[in-house]
């Protein structure tokens, strides 16, 4: 069963910030739903091979050619904060 | 009836025949958007200038299939310098440099763009009460849901308030809320249409398709829409089909199959009793019905609630705040800024599962979770070929129930079994439709779903042509 450590493990890794009301309820949401899910442990799966997308697939290559792209305004113009042609964030290293 | 009430095939005639012009639909269905929009809030953005702009387009495009034709577009399809929100907080006031490839098509077939319709945030949802903004109200009670996570696409076909619309599929999102609106939805095979433009969800999964009043309107739009993209390396090259060459009144000899496992889980009796009078009406016309038997749907369910937040998970990391959508303003540092950004812009069901992805696909649950849910999918769609090596069609009710009631459901895992009947189709990448087939003792739509192999979207169009032409009730309109 999920716990709540096991809920703040994985709102870490997903940059998600709980509060404690939100952790308390997801806790028990997410537990409930997991538990539901585990009901795929029923089905005997050992010789299946795993299916990722159900028509067929190949890798698609093209040749490296030069095409148009965005020009840099429109790439920038739904950026937060933007400064000389480049997207700013806040300061990365501590002082 | 009125212009508003129109198809899009009886339109095209009626400008044909020059017994209306495209300014005076366009105007009919501008009115309809005034005179109704209050109440079944159906669109996140009106598009009336964009509107205008296809309209003065008309006579450079008049011999192109959608031709001054009022089309809405759910709102998570890219429309350049017009915002797209995908219903979240998160995308708010983003406005895409780009269109999606299915808007590009729509702009070549000389559709008039009415507006971007409203759904649960990033797709996540069975009801659109997941809205970051607003809830839709279903245009045959408005007290009832419209379902989702397409709900504002197919309010705003069942209201009149667009001839047709596109919707996004993921694990019911066009059928569920077309057959809680009573109108057509039609989710193609993975990969027919392009993705490209289209806010990624779980990307294995998605597929955007027609909504529309009735299934000749389906198979129009059908043949805008799909075909191979370079732009998307998942659609499916190959000869384009012409699917109105499938608008025959005819199902003899066709081979229908009734899994006994759907129909044995518990569901609404009138919706049970409704789908198979329908199926007794093919069989009276010729179809060959025979029960067969299929893994219990409730698995395809549960792999789904794997796959589906696992790649989601992946999806959403794209939002932190630094190229495009929100950014909190609460923040001392970079790390700060990503964690605040992400708590005010995603809603709870997508925070939900974020979480249930990222939890399946961690160091330890992978196998169990991811790997397991994965080789899951391939029992489900061996399934279905087996099935379909026999038959050429499944047919299912589209959803346990009429429309549910707003605000009804609370319990995230009672929301996800709405959509029991329809998440196995997205797990195995088959096409499927959900057709009006009649309406309970509260005059609520009942829709049935046909399901058709790889490719198989030609068969569907023909037995649920059929099957309108039986019943007779695709000229019954929600009265507003």
């Amino acid at each position: 069963m999920i716990e709540k450590k096991d809920v703040e493990y994985a709102a870490g890794l997903a940059q998600l910030k709980l509060d404690e009301e939100e952790k308390e309820k997801y806790t028990e949401q997410i537990g409930e739903i997991l538990n539901y899910v585990d009901k795929l442990s029923e089905l005997d799966t050992d010789d299946v091979v795993p299916t990722a997308y159900t028509v067929p697939m190949k890798n698609v290559l093209r040749k490296d050619e030069v095409k148009e792209s965005l020009p840099r305004e429109k790439s920038l113009a739904n950026a937060p904060d933007e400064k000389d042609g480049h997207f700013r964030a806040p300061k990365i290293m501590s002082d | 009836m009125n212009i508003y009430d129109l198809t899009i095939h009886e339109l095209k005639e009626k400008i044909a025949v020059g017994e209306l012009t495209p300014a005076e639909i366009k105007k009919a269905y501008a009115d309809r958007i005034n005179e109704v929009e209050d109440r079944v809030k159906s669109y996140i953005t009106v598009t009336d200038e964009l509107a205008e702009e296809d309209l003065a387009e008309y006579e450079n495009k008049k011999e192109a299939l959608l031709a001054g034709i009022p089309i809405a577009v759910k709102d998570n399809m890219s429309t350049d310098g017009i915002k797209t929100s995908c219903g979240s907080k998160m995308l708010e006031n983003y406005k895409p440099p780009y269109n999606a490839t299915v808007v590009e098509k729509l702009n070549a077939a000389g559709a008039v763009i009415m507006g971007k319709t409203n759904m649960d945030e990033f797709a996540m949802g069975s009801s659109t009460e997941n809205s970051a903004f607003f809830d839709t109200h279903n245009p045959w009670n408005l007290n009832h849901a419209p379902g989702g996570s397409s709900g504002g696409s197919a309010a705003a076909v069942a209201a009149g308030e667009c001839a047709a619309a596109l919707g996004s599929d993921t694990g019911g999102s066009i059928r569920q809320p077309a057959s809680y609106c009573g109108v057509v939805g039609l989710k193609p095979t993975y990969g027919m249409v392009s993705r490209y433009g289209l806010v990624a969800f779980a990307s294995s999964l998605d597929q955007i398709g027609p909504i529309t009043k009735d299934v000749e309107d389906s198979a129009i739009l059908m043949n805008v829409i799909a075909g191979h993209d370079p732009k998307d390396s998942t659609s499916i090259a190959g000869k384009k089909e012409d699917y109105t060459e499938y608008l025959k009144e005819d199902v003899s000899g066709m081979k229908i199959g009734i899994p006994e496992e759907y129909f044995n889980l518990e569901f609404d009796e009138e919706v049970k009793a409704s789908v198979l009078a329908a199926v007794e009406k093919l069989k009276e016309a010729g179809a060959e019905v025979e029960t067969v038997h299929m893994t219990d749907a409730s698995y395809a369910l549960a792999a789904y609630y794997v796959i589906a937040p696992a790649e989601a998970s992946s999806n959403l990391a794209r939002y932190d705040g630094v190229r495009y959508g929100l950014r909190s303003e609460q923040a001392a540092d970079v790390s700060e800024m990503f964690t605040n950004t992400r708590h005010e812009g995603f809603g709870d069901e997508v925070k939900r599962r974020i979480m249930i992805g990222t939890y399946a696909l961690s160091s330890g649950y992978y196998d169990a979770y991811y790997l397991k849910a994965q080789k899951v999918r391939t029992l489900i769609k061996d399934d279905f070929d087996r099935i379909f090596n026999d038959f050429d069609l499944i047919i299912t009710p589209t959803a346990p129930s009429t429309a549910i009631e707003l605000e009804s459901k609370s319990d995230p895992l009672e929301m996800y079994h709405t959509d029991i009947f329809t998440v196995p189709i997205n797990i195995a990448g088959v096409p499927a439709m959900s057709v009006p087939c009649g309406f309970d003792s509260s005059e609520m739509p009942i829709g049935l779903q046909l399901i058709g192999p790889h490719f198989g979207e030609g068969k569907i169009i023909q037995a649920a042509y059929t099957l309108e032409k039986l019943l007779n009730i695709n000229e019954k309109r929600a009265e507003l």
